[in-house]
């Protein structure tokens, strides 16, 4: 070996000694806390806050938005004093669904945390994008997203304390014990503001989870749904599945069962947009607003997914509103 | 016929394989700029010294900024290599959202490109590189980039790296270069053009993508506009040559064409049939051209690259494309060409009256009416004054059209130069006398071949002239910039190694060196709408000249209270009208500082120009203490070699690039001859076809005279005297013609040093006559036409003088 390789080894040695970053590791009866709670938890892998809902125009139009703010830490340890260093993406998108359109209108966004361009604080939300933000003030959270073809200003105030998902925001996601995530919910939150500067209301739904093993190796996607019943109640029911379609976890009592696919005229994708959704003593047929809700964030998260409006039928009749969410049927998911 | 038709292919070919290698490297430009900016409306540049990341910050959070993209891009030098990669640095994630197409096979690429010390490679580059680890140089170091892969859509030496990684591994942390944006929809971009450009420092920019590109195209345009010149000049040798053949081939044909009207022809027709044979010798041309200029354009952009050796667009590997409207263009240029050089002839066809042609005996009446004087010498005073005139768009279109004038009016000068001069003598010797009279009497066919060797001459001449010139003063001006014994620089290319000052110390108490200058070079931009010029910060130059440069014109005195001083090289002085004495403005560390210009300097190196400034100005200025190159004097009794082995053996030396003033001398002259041979290559080209032609003319001249060698024999001359007196016919005329060639080539030789160079690249030149190669070639032309004639008379009195006087029944 000369004495250049030798230069060139000692040079290298910094990238191949690349340490792996150390998350922490999600834990039961670690009791949530809030307002800390609604802010970030930067030290995790992942996390997300979530928001769907109905929209109704002044013309008596329904429409379905979500907007997402996920926040991710990559696996890059390095001693880079470059403020540019992507210590942590902030990735955001938020669609929303016209029937008259046929399709969803979509914009998605990522960045670094670098300039304080994009961002989470802890303590409360607060996580913004470029101009695009959310925000938790007290019991208010203010969002604005200008996108392309649309925008929103909407803000949702929560009445009820936050729903804690699991065992008290322990949420198991697998079979093994570090495959789950803390979560809590805020259902039924009442919603104003403007869609493309339309007057609107309606009612909305936030998840907010953070995790450092969401996925079993075992899963390539899961189905979601979360729905602001009639009654004032709230349901949120989940299942974890394989690569082979079969479910690998999902909470006690909870199951789906397919009632209606739809086959994506761009990508091919046949996804189960109408589910009958069993949890606890519940049984609720969801239909969706339009079939076509599929969306496109490999710009962003990188996968193609069907996320849309459902309406949950209950014996035929209307019982609620809400948002089904079905990834893993294009590619399995990596998170 | 043959050589028309050869030299209309040549013309046609060049001007077409200059037109595809142009437009390759053009539209490689373009795409390189294209996929690079993507959809971006809006580019924002710093100067070398970047822009601080936080203007970045303010800018992206305009309103109106749909997306802003942070990109540090330079060009990296790679150890131990002359070549460099064009590293850049960029947010995956924003670029993603203006340059789409670059991530669009693999979007998770996106996020490889996170990673630190990664980078995708053009395939160019990849395929180079060979799954090795890219390695770069900054300042003395080397840093390893680890492949990830290919990016189709990067174009030539190109490599993309996070944004982090760059400033990190450069050296320039908190620094940016270039911001690419993209704007709201409905925002105005004129608007947001002016908001932005108030937020950035000074030496930075903001201007749209079409500027951008223009600045790039621009950047070989004088070259190019040369070339195609050069191409014309090819044309209209071609179109010459034509004309001289077919005037030949006319009057040769004179009765025929009789015979046709008396048969019925009517006076069109004869017309038609002259331009018809033309237009077709034309088109023949033409396609062959388009083949050649093929063949021409391939081989010269694999041998030369796109710039055909200028070393304008390193890196860049186009792709030539046929172009089937450029291809009919060019062809049909050269049936123009051809019909307009027969036209002439063909009127003359169809205005004689066939009673007269068929009685013959009046073949010069076309060539007669060519004798007045004024055309010729309204167009040479006029050539004159064109020389006085600008140029147009940086291109000196009026020295062009000067260089027109002064040939077309020189060769129509000819007929009445002849005259006077051929009447002047009257010697005693028969055939040298038989041949006076003979170029007295027919002064038309005499005055067609002297035209042909004053246009073809002349060019060669002048060619001539301004090359050597030019490759004089170069050498002498070599001498003048490399004082020293020894010079080094940290690698061949690229901007991203230095010397740091310690490096600096260390060479300085070297006990080999008697004197040490170091040398900062960067880059600033002084005008957004031109590439920019290089800023040499060099020590010394205030008190000592001989390190300076060689200066131009008279210098200024700088007076108490005056900035400091900065020296212009000659194409900043034309460009931006610095002229000494005068307080200019240079961005240095983001703010405008004010320098007084004190002389101007000549300087062959860089053709958009170069300022030169004190260097302890500039590091004060800049904080910048870092050197680029150095220039070392020996102590007495030191070896070149000696200081050599002992640079490299300092820590960071094995990087230096290190070589004697002579070294140095030599391979820039090499660079010098490199750029200019191709041009040399098709210049002699076209001018051995222009000379070839004329023997072609000379030949079918004294074919055209076999009755009258007919009669001389009978009248009792020789074989031997005959060709004597065609030898002395062919000397004399190449002796006026190389005459006359000499002082306009003389002519237009200063036309080109003066206006063509001086205002396509700026650089002035001392005239320096090659007067051997002159002589050489003057000897030679005279030598090959009397050659001509005397083996012409040969042939045409081979056969015997009773037939060739009944062929004229």
């Amino acid at each position: 070996m000369n004495r250049r390789e030798l230069l060139g080894l000692g040079l290298l040695l910094p990238v191949s000694a690349l340490a792996q970053v150390k998350y922490p590791e999600v834990t039961p009866n670690h009791a949530l806390s809030f307002p800390r709670d609604h802010g970030a938890h930067p030290d995790y892998r992942q996390e997300w806050w979530y928001v769907t809902g109905w929209l109704k125009t002044q013309k008596g139009e329904d429409f379905g938005f979500q907007l997402t703010f996920f926040r991710a830490r990559p696996d890059i340890e390095t001693a880079n004093p470059s403020r540019f260093t992507p210590r942590q993406i902030i990735l955001a998108h938020a669609a929303l669904a016209d029937p008259r359109h046929g399709r969803l209108r979509h914009e998605e966004r990522a960045a670094r945390t670098a300039l304080d361009l994009a961002g989470t604080k802890e303590g409360s939300t607060n996580v913004w994008l470029d101009d695009w933000f959310l925000s938790l003030d007290k019991d208010l959270y203010q969002t604005r997203i200008q996108a392309r073809g649309f925008s929103l200003e909407l803000q949702f105030e929560a009445k009820d304390k936050p729903l804690l998902q699991g065992q008290s925001g322990f949420s198991r996601k697998g079979r093994r014990p570090e495959e789950a995530s803390y979560y809590y919910s805020r259902p039924q939150l009442k919603v104003r503001g403007t869609a493309n500067g339309q007057p609107v209301t309606g009612t909305a739904w936030l998840d907010h989870e953070w995790s450092s093993q969401y996925m079993a190796a075992e899963a390539a996607g899961w189905d979601w749904c979360g729905l602001n019943l009639d009654d004032g109640s709230a349901l949120m029911a989940f299942r974890m599945r394989g690569r082979d379609g079969k479910p690998v976890f999902a909470p006690p009592g909870v199951s789906f069962e397919v009632l209606k696919e739809w086959k994506s005229p761009r990508t091919g994708t046949v996804y189960p947009v109408g589910m009958k959704v069993r949890a606890k003593d519940q049984v609720l047929s969801l239909l969706p607003l339009m079939d076509d809700q599929e969306l496109d964030a490999r710009a962003s998260t990188g996968t193609i997914y069907w996320e849309g409006a459902v309406r949950a039928l209950r014996d035929g009749r209307e019982a609620g509103r809400g948002y089904l969410e079905l990834t893993g049927y294009w590619k399995p998911m990596k998170l | 016929m043959l050589l028309s038709l050869l030299a209309i292919a040549l013309g046609v070919a060049l001007g077409y394989a200059v037109h595809l290698v142009n437009r390759a490297a053009i539209e490689e430009l373009a795409a390189g700029v294209r996929t690079l900016a993507g959809e971006a409306d809006l580019e924002v540049r710093g100067g070398r010294a970047g822009l601080p990341e936080e203007v970045y910050a303010h800018i992206a959070r305009l309103p109106g900024v749909a997306v802003a993209s942070p990109v540090l891009e330079v060009e990296a030098s790679i150890p131990g290599s002359r070549q460099s990669i064009r590293l850049v640095g960029l947010d995956a994630l924003r670029a993603a959202l203006i340059q789409p197409a670059l991530f669009a096979e693999d979007p998770a690429m996106r996020l490889e490109l996170l990673k630190p010390d990664v980078a995708f490679l053009s395939p160019s580059a990849f395929a180079q590189l060979g799954g090795k680890n890219l390695r770069i140089v900054s300042g003395t170091r080397v840093h390893e980039l680890r492949v990830a892969g290919a990016i189709s859509g990067l174009r030539g030496s190109t490599a993309l790296t996070d944004i982090a990684t760059a400033q990190w591994r450069l050296g320039r942390l908190g620094e940016l270069n270039r911001i690419d944006l993209r704007l709201a929809p409905g925002a105005d971009r004129e608007q947001m053009r002016a908001r932005i450009a108030a937020l950035l420092p000074e030496g930075a920019y903001v201007a749209t993508l079409d500027a951008v590109e223009e600045t790039g195209a621009s950047l070989s345009r004088a070259y190019r506009v040369n070339l195609n010149v050069l191409a014309l000049v090819a044309l209209f040798t071609g179109g010459f040559l034509v004309f001289s053949a077919q005037a030949l081939e006319v009057a040769r044909r004179r009765r025929e064409h009789a015979l046709l009207r008396v048969l019925g022809l009517r006076r069109g027709g004869v017309a038609r049939l002259v331009l018809a044979e033309a237009a077709a010798l034309g088109a023949l041309g033409g396609l062959l051209g388009i083949a050649l200029g093929h063949a021409f354009a391939l081989a010269a952009v694999r041998v030369a690259g796109a710039d055909l050796g200028a070393g304008m667009f390193r890196g860049m590997t186009p792709e030539l494309t046929f172009s089937a409207g450029a291809a009919l263009a060019y062809a049909l240029g050269g049936v123009a060409i051809a019909v307009a050089g027969a036209l002439p002839p063909a009127l003359d066809a169809a205005r004689t009256a066939p009673a007269q042609a068929l009685k013959g005996g009046d073949e010069q009446a076309m060539f007669a009416r060519a004798v007045a004087l004024w055309p010729g010498t309204l167009l040479i005073s006029s050539g004159f004054g064109l020389t006085w005139l600008g140029p147009v768009h940086g291109i000196p279109l009026a020295g062009y059209l000067a260089i027109a004038c002064l040939l077309l009016g020189g060769v129509l000068l000819m007929p009445w130069v002849a005259e006077k001069v051929f009447g002047l003598a009257n010697p005693a010797h028969v055939p040298t006398a038989l041949a006076l009279a003979q170029l007295r009497g027919a002064p038309g066919q005499a005055a067609v071949s002297l035209a042909a060797i004053v246009a073809s001459f002349s060019l060669m001449a002048a060619m001539a002239i301004m090359v050597a010139s030019f490759r004089s003063s170069v050498d002498e001006w070599l001498g003048a910039v490399l004082p020293a014994d020894l010079y080094f620089r940290t690698t061949a290319s690229g901007e991203t190694s230095w010397v740091d000052p310690e490096l600096e110390a260390r060479v300085r108490a070297l006990p080999q060196v008697e004197r040490a200058v170091f040398l900062r070079s960067s880059r600033v931009v002084l005008d957004p709408g031109r590439p920019p010029v290089a800023l040499l910060a060099r020590e010394g130059v205030d008190r000592d000249a001989s390190v300076r440069f060689p200066a131009m014109g008279a210098a200024y005195e700088r007076k108490a209270g005056d900035p400091p001083p900065a020296w212009v090289s000659e194409a900043i002085a034309d460009l931006y009208g610095f002229f000494p004495g005068r307080e200019i403005r240079l961005p240095l560390g983001g703010t405008a500082h004010p320098f007084v210009v004190a002389g101007v300097w000549r300087d062959y190196a860089r053709q958009h120009g170069a300022i030169v400034i004190e260097r302890s100005v500039y590091a004060a200025l800049t904080g910048d203490r870092r050197a680029n190159d150095a220039a070392l004097w020996l102590k007495p009794g030191v070896e070149a070699a000696a200081l050599a082995a002992a640079l490299r053996a300092l820590p960071g030396g094995e990087l230096l690039e290190i070589a004697g003033a002579g070294e140095v001398r030599r391979a820039s002259l090499a660079i010098f001859d490199r750029s200019f041979a191709v041009t040399y290559a098709l210049e002699a080209v076209a001018v051995l076809v222009g000379l070839f032609g004329l023997s072609s003319s000379m030949a079918a001249i004294v074919l055209a005279r076999r009755r009258e060698f007919g009669m001389l024999r009978h009248l009792g001359m020789t074989r031997r005297q005959v060709g004597a007196m065609l030898a002395a016919e062919g000397a004399l005329l190449a002796v006026l013609g190389v005459a006359v060639g000499l002082v306009l080539g003389g002519a237009i030789s200063l036309v080109l040093i003066h206006v063509v160079n001086r205002q396509s690249f700026h650089w002035s030149m001392d005239v320096h006559l090659p007067a051997l190669l002159l002589a050489g070639l003057s000897l030679a032309l005279i030598v090959l036409s009397s050659l001509t004639a005397m083996l012409s008379g040969r042939e045409a009195t081979g056969m015997g003088p009773v037939r060739a006087v009944k062929e004229d029944w």
